[in-house]
């Protein structure tokens, strides 16, 4: 709603006066759009005919909120980003990062660390359920998946659209090794990962001549066939209606969380009975699971294979003229970060102790991809800054009761997610096209440039 | 200065699908020569040089290197057998840094002689060590072509295979890359093959030549008697002098 106001006028106008007139004129416009749009609705009564519906009150709602957030952005947010660009350019010498962003990661840690914590003081062990387990344990599940995927993306370079597949692989061997063999969750996780990496070679062998779009298309097809396969090998997958009573996680053994366990943890501890524990030590096991994958994505990255997959990433032929080995380097990256896919699905299956085919559709793999993408390629905090958004964003959403007082009883604002989903990428990248943090992000300023630059050494040294 | 045989190249032919690019090449490489290959666009210079790597493969002929069959090696084991290539278009890792690229160099001993031979490159290319953090793909034209030799270096070759060098530099840059390939040539012995369109400059430099036309070798000699040689003149050297 761009409204160009002459600039002469403009000099006279104080942003408040400004303001008010561009408020109008917006106002205007979104009357004139949404009349028909959101004003009148057409639908069918009782006897099939034609009608028409007024919503003047959604349709003023509407006017209102465009007039307000015009009036709003005009007289503080352009005068506030202005000052601050022009505070950017009197202090040009880039003062150090602050404390904040120096120790992001640390502080990013220890925020995860003492979160669970936190919740439960505040809400007790009760409340604190939906906090850990929609929250905390939701987002450091895609978290890990979406780390796992960037070892695949962004340090290979390899478009992988399946990934959801190996996910499957975990959950599904867990689920099934578990009720069949009553094996304990700390032997399979491990199995799980091994299998999911077995697959992740199995799909490496027929794409190793593949890139780009033809990989994605054949990754694609990989993970919807794994799907189908699950959906259609009742014998073994139970088909569409999943496979349930998924043995819980032992404590290392010593204590269980089952209540009817002669070692249930309260029983052992002396504390009272309460589904919060395993949730809580759900939380810690995913997190500890995330660092690891992190701990081992930071090595690799130093280690001959890891600069091999980003060499790999940049250009193939290069690489294979210096003796990297391209094969085996495509097949490592596809098997490590199946791998992590693996474990990341033998933790789901034993956090919702049932899984069906349901949980692993295409979408997931797109919304893993997703993060990895607005995350920025190749960069850990950054992934993890998009799954925080794009998944805690829209579990909040499942949070906004008020909404319905606006918008009638009916509205359910998670319906909406897909359209945030969509939006807020299309904003991210438009504003930051290398994601959050691109840390490879090139800069054509001389002043950013040593900032860059002093980042890639340290890279290049290993 | 013709020591014994370091590359053999024997009727050689290299197809594109039906399309035959090579017809029968034979090109050898002595140990401490430096062999340039020269030639119109599309004559199959390069062509030559890939076939060399395996990548596209011979379809018939032999390719020896110190003794050993490498035709039907697979790319990377070609290269562990020391030969270092600086291909058409230098492909450097335009994301990576210089460091990081000279790194992927010296991938073959796994950095065992890394800080050693970082410092020879520096030497050699001192524009190099100026532009250290820097970004490939924000490197000049020149800087790529340094970077790219250089990162051949690090793997230590006893054959360092060139594509066009002076593709699309300015003269200057192309003296001191020239300058470059004679003082590796004379204080380390590197053998070098090099393909390039500059005939003169590459002539001068060179201890052998070879001229190639529609994926023949037509004409060989050493440097000086090419350079003399009226056909070569008027083919490739008049015709450059506008």
């Amino acid at each position: 709603m761009a409204v160009t106001v002459s600039p002469e006028r403009d000099v006279v106008a104080t942003p408040v006066q400004r303001a008010f007139r561009e408020a109008f004129y917006a106002g205007a416009i979104a009357l004139g759009l949404f009349v028909l749009f959101i004003g009148l609705r057409t639908d069918q009564n009782i006897s099939n005919e034609l009608i028409l519906v007024q919503r003047w009150g959604l349709l003023a709602i509407v006017v209102i909120l465009t007039a307000v957030g015009r009036f709003l952005y005009v007289a503080f947010g352009q005068p506030a980003l202005e000052r601050a660009k022009a505070q950017k350019a009197e202090a040009p010498a880039a003062a150090a990062p602050g404390f904040v962003r120096r120790n992001f990661n640390t502080i990013g840690i220890a925020v995860l660390f003492l979160y669970p914590i936190v919740i439960v003081m505040l809400v007790g062990f009760q409340g604190s359920l939906k906090w850990v387990d929609n929250f905390g344990i939701q987002i450091l599940i895609y978290v890990m998946l979406a780390w796992g995927l960037n070892i695949v993306i962004g340090l290979a370079g390899l478009l992988d659209l399946g990934y959801v597949a190996f996910y499957a692989v975990g959950a599904y061997a867990y689920a099934l090794l578990g009720t069949h063999f009553g094996l304990s969750f700390w032997i399979l996780l491990p199995a799980a990962g091994l299998m999911a990496a077995f697959w992740g070679v199995m799909l490496g062998f027929p794409v190793l001549r593949l890139r780009g779009d033809y990989l994605a298309i054949v990754t694609l097809a990989f993970g919807e066939i794994i799907r189908l396969v699950l959906i259609n090998w009742r014998e073994v997958t139970n088909g569409s209606a999943g496979i349930s009573g998924i043995p819980k996680v032992s404590f290392f053994g010593l204590m269980s969380f089952n209540v009817s366990d002669p070692n249930y943890i309260s029983k052992v501890l002396g504390i009272a009975q309460s589904g919060a524990y395993y949730k809580i030590f759900l939380y810690y096991l995913i997190l500890l699971l995330c660092l690891l994958t992190a701990f081992v994505t930071i090595r690799l990255r130093r280690l001959p294979v890891g600069r091999a997959w980003e060499a790999l990433r940049e250009d193939e032929i290069a690489c294979r003229s210096l003796g990297i080995n391209t094969t085996t380097t495509k097949l490592t990256a596809f098997a490590t970060g199946a791998m992590f896919g693996g474990f990341a699905g033998s933790f789901f299956a034993a956090r919702q102790g049932f899984v069906s085919p349901e949980s692993f559709v295409f979408l997931e793999s797109a919304i893993i991809l997703a993060i990895v993408v607005l995350g920025g390629m190749g960069s850990l905090g950054g992934i993890a800054v998009a799954a925080l958004v794009m998944i805690g964003g829209t579990e909040i959403l499942r949070e906004l009761d008020f909404l319905k007082v606006v918008f009638g009883p009916d509205f359910t604002p998670e319906l909406y997610r897909m359209l945030l989903f969509g939006m807020a990428m299309v904003i991210v990248m438009l504003w930051k096209p290398r994601g959050f943090v691109g840390s490879r992000e090139p800069t054509a300023f001389l002043k950013e440039r040593r900032a860059v630059s002093g980042s890639f050494t340290k890279e290049g040294h290993g | 200065m013709a020591g014994t045989t370091l590359l053999d190249i024997k009727g050689v032919e290299t197809y594109y699908g039906n399309i035959r690019a090579l017809n029968g090449v034979d090109v050898n490489v002595n140990e401490g020569e430096i062999v340039a290959l020269i030639g119109a666009n599309g004559a199959g210079k390069s062509t030559l040089m890939m076939t060399i790597f395996g990548a596209p493969r011979a379809r018939a002929g032999k390719i020896t290197f110190s003794g050993t069959d490498i035709t039907q090696m697979p790319t990377h084991e070609i290269a562990r057998m020391r030969i270092a290539q600086s291909p058409e278009g230098r492909r450097i890792f335009p994301r990576m840094t210089v460091m990081e690229n000279l790194q992927m160099g010296a991938s073959l001993d796994n950095l065992k002689y890394y800080d050693e031979d970082v410092e020879k490159v520096f030497t050699l290319f001192p524009r190099l060590k100026e532009r250290i953090a820097q970004r490939g793909g924000t490197l000049s034209g020149g800087e790529q072509q340094m970077l790219s030799i250089g990162r051949a270096l690090m793997a230590r070759p006893k054959l360092l295979l060139l594509d066009e060098p002076s593709l699309g530099l300015a003269p200057l840059i192309v003296k001191q890359i020239f300058d470059a390939i004679r003082e590796l040539n004379r204080t380390q012995g590197l053998t070098v093959f090099l393909v390039e369109q500059n005939a003169f400059g590459a002539l001068k430099l060179a201890t052998r030549g070879y001229v190639m036309v529609n994926g023949n070798v037509t004409m060989s000699g050493t440097g000086k008697e090419l350079l003399a040689n009226p056909e070569v003149r008027a083919a490739y050297l008049e015709g450059g002098h506008h």
